[in-house]
């Protein structure tokens, strides 16, 4: 019934609704986000965090405490409260439009991205647009990413601002690139860049042979090749830890937004929650099975064992009624990775960060794509012995690729090891983007 | 579909396409004489970028949709950001020009100007007013249709121009570095 309302509706309307009900969760999951990094952060620090908020005293003494839930409230009355202090000398168009160009992205990254499975009402419904280009639409926003950081650096007229947001974008190109790679291995195998399709392409049986299961990228291969450089660049992409230079607090004060205040800086605070969720919700849509909860096609289990039909088609319902929750539930556990990531990992010195997205992600990720290849010709072939040729041919090429690494280091001598690192952070990262 | 008539009172009678099509490139001609006109450079880079953001949307609206992406891509996401990251490098800042005194050459100059102007508009927007816009037909620009025409008609010049790409990376790389 509600399939046919939504049918009779106007196109224009319809699309308006589907974009109301992507971001208006989003924008109030945000805070939520907050909370839990600083919980969950404190937790790992064995600290307290935030737990005042949200206690109820009773008359009688009782208390009851909710892990103070209520924080992130506390904290948007004192964001919006405090007073909005704008440099005198700043370049004030930019200045005031930076946050805005910061937050875009984070928010029309989704525009793509399915929440629900594509037949019945959520095929209505999600995802926004569903065009033949979805995944580049996604690499071609996140990339407009680095404009607000870098306008904001620009703008504020403040060293560190501007080293902040040089920082941003030096590092941006550097991971776009990796990035990008390990994405398209994915592209190449499912043969659509269509989100919908990848995440349908995911619903087949593991590596061909196990009907129940499906097959989550992440659990082939070349599949969780791509799934850890992607991970590492959309933790780079993010501007987090331990990639976070570009606010990197104890060199640069607070990077692009230190002369931000006020509301201005909740928006940017905003848009690094957002793309962090967007970012992670992109990653399980491609490697983790997107809206599925768990990697289990109810449907062919409910086909194949007669008597576990009713109880399959009862989970096989609870994946469809509910993908967006499993969707949320994803995004909170991406969060809390990250999180994680943050509690763990020291931050890299600059020369580290380039290093790490130019000579070992990058030509891991073109290796992965290349093997990529060679496998679906391979699987192509249709004779075995030419596919196990190819997977031989493949692994070499892999094996040749990593000797020639351990070789290029060793080759190196110490002297100029040494003076890579002792010549200062800006000093590498002009070399390092020249050369 | 038949084209839906715009409201009376509009000089000759359009087609949404072709007023989705005249706002669009407004507003990127707008942008693009920001590039010129702006005095900071930081600034022009950012008229460059939502031109190219506009230009991409056309692509959109002519069916395009890989062309329009590339652009958003390549150009906005990729080369827009090193520019600004050079000219954030070099620390570029508004120049400080001299105040001009008003030149009497200019009373004769600005109505020579805007008589061109209005010249170019009339030979530009004149003939559009009996042009009905040719519509693609939907796979027109899609990855697919793309694909296809790059790796069997265009093979040879495809793969060509990839090998000249990867020749200049190695010789701007090779230039770059201090001792090879």
């Amino acid at each position: 019934m509600v399939e046919q309302w939504l049918q009779s509706l106007h196109p224009a309307l319809l699309a308006l609704i589907r974009v109301l009900l992507f971001v208006v969760p989003i924008l109030l999951i945000v805070p939520a986000f907050i909370w839990l990094e600083r919980r969950l952060l404190s937790w790992m620090q064995d600290r307290h965090g935030p737990n005042r908020v949200a206690t109820l005293t009773f008359k009688n003494g009782k208390k009851i405490k909710m892990q103070g839930l209520l924080q992130p409230i506390a904290d948007g009355v004192k964001l919006f409260l405090k007073e909005d202090i704008t440099p005198t000398a700043v370049d004030r168009a930019i200045y005031f439009i930076a946050p805005a160009v910061a937050l875009f992205p984070a928010f029309a990254i989704g525009a793509t991205m399915p929440w629900g499975p594509s037949n019945g009402v959520y095929g209505l419904l999600t995802p926004i647009a569903n065009v033949d280009i979805g995944i580049l639409y996604v690499l071609a926003i996140s990339s407009l990413g680095v404009y607000g950081v870098v306008l904001a650096g620009y703008s504020s007229n403040n060293k560190y601002s501007l080293l902040g947001g040089l920082r941003a974008s030096a590092q941006l190109i550097s991971y776009e690139l990796a990035m990008g790679m390990s994405l398209a291995a994915v592209i190449l195998a499912t043969g659509s860049l269509r989100m919908s399709d990848i995440v349908g392409q995911q619903m087949a049986p593991l590596w061909g042979q196990f009907p129940w299961l499906q097959n989550w990228f992440i659990f082939t291969p070349w599949g969780f090749v791509a799934a850890v450089v992607f991970l590492i660049c959309i933790i780079a992409e993010t501007n987090r830890a331990p990639f976070d230079l570009p606010e990197a607090e104890n060199e640069i004060i607070a990077g692009y937004h230190t002369e931000y205040s006020s509301m201005k800086f909740a928006v940017f605070f905003m848009g690094e929650y957002a793309a962090m969720f967007m970012l992670s919700a992109v990653f399980f849509t491609v490697f983790l099975g997107g809206w599925n909860p768990l990697p289990i096609n109810w449907d062919v289990i409910g086909a194949d064992i007669v008597g576990l039909k009713s109880v399959a088609d009862f989970f096989g319902g609870l994946t469809y009624w509910a993908s967006p929750l499993t969707f949320i539930t994803k995004g909170f556990i991406g969060i809390a990775f990250y999180i994680w990531v943050r509690a763990t990992l020291p931050r890299l010195r600059y020369d580290q960060l380039m290093h790490l997205g130019w000579k070992v992600l990058l030509p891991i990720s073109v290796a992965n794509f290349v093997v990529v290849a060679i496998w679906i010709m391979a699987s192509k072939a249709g004779t075995p012995i030419i596919g196990a040729a190819a997977y031989v041919v493949a692994m070499g090429l892999v094996a040749i690729l990593y000797i020639s690494y351990m070789n290029t280091k060793k080759g190196k001598s110490l002297e100029s090891r040494t003076a890579e690192i002792t010549s200062g952070t800006e000093g590498v990262l002009t070399a390092e983007v020249t050369n | 579909m038949e084209p839906i008539p715009l409201p009376p009172g509009l000089p000759f009678v359009l087609t949404w396409n072709q007023l989705s099509f005249l706002i669009l490139a407004g507003i990127a001609t707008l942008f693009a004489i920001g590039v010129v006109v702006m005095k900071n450079p930081v600034r022009s880079a950012m008229c460059l970028v939502v031109n190219f953001l506009i230009l991409a949307i056309v692509y959109f609206t002519l069916n395009s949709q890989l062309l329009g992406i590339t652009q958003v891509m390549v150009y906005a996401g990729a080369i827009m950001v090193l520019f600004l990251f050079v000219m954030m490098l070099l620390n570029l800042r508004a120049k400080t020009v001299l105040s001009e005194k008003i030149d009497p050459r200019m009373f004769v100059a600005v109505p020579l100007g805007l008589a061109l102007l209005a010249g170019i508009c009339y030979q530009v927007f004149w003939p559009l007013r009996e042009f009905v816009m040719p519509k693609a037909h939907d796979s027109y620009g899609s990855p697919q249709a793309i694909g296809i025409t790059l790796f069997t008609d265009y093979a040879y010049p495809f793969e060509v121009t990839s090998v000249l790409l990867l020749v200049g990376v190695v010789g701007s790389v090779l230039l770059a570095k201090r001792k090879v």
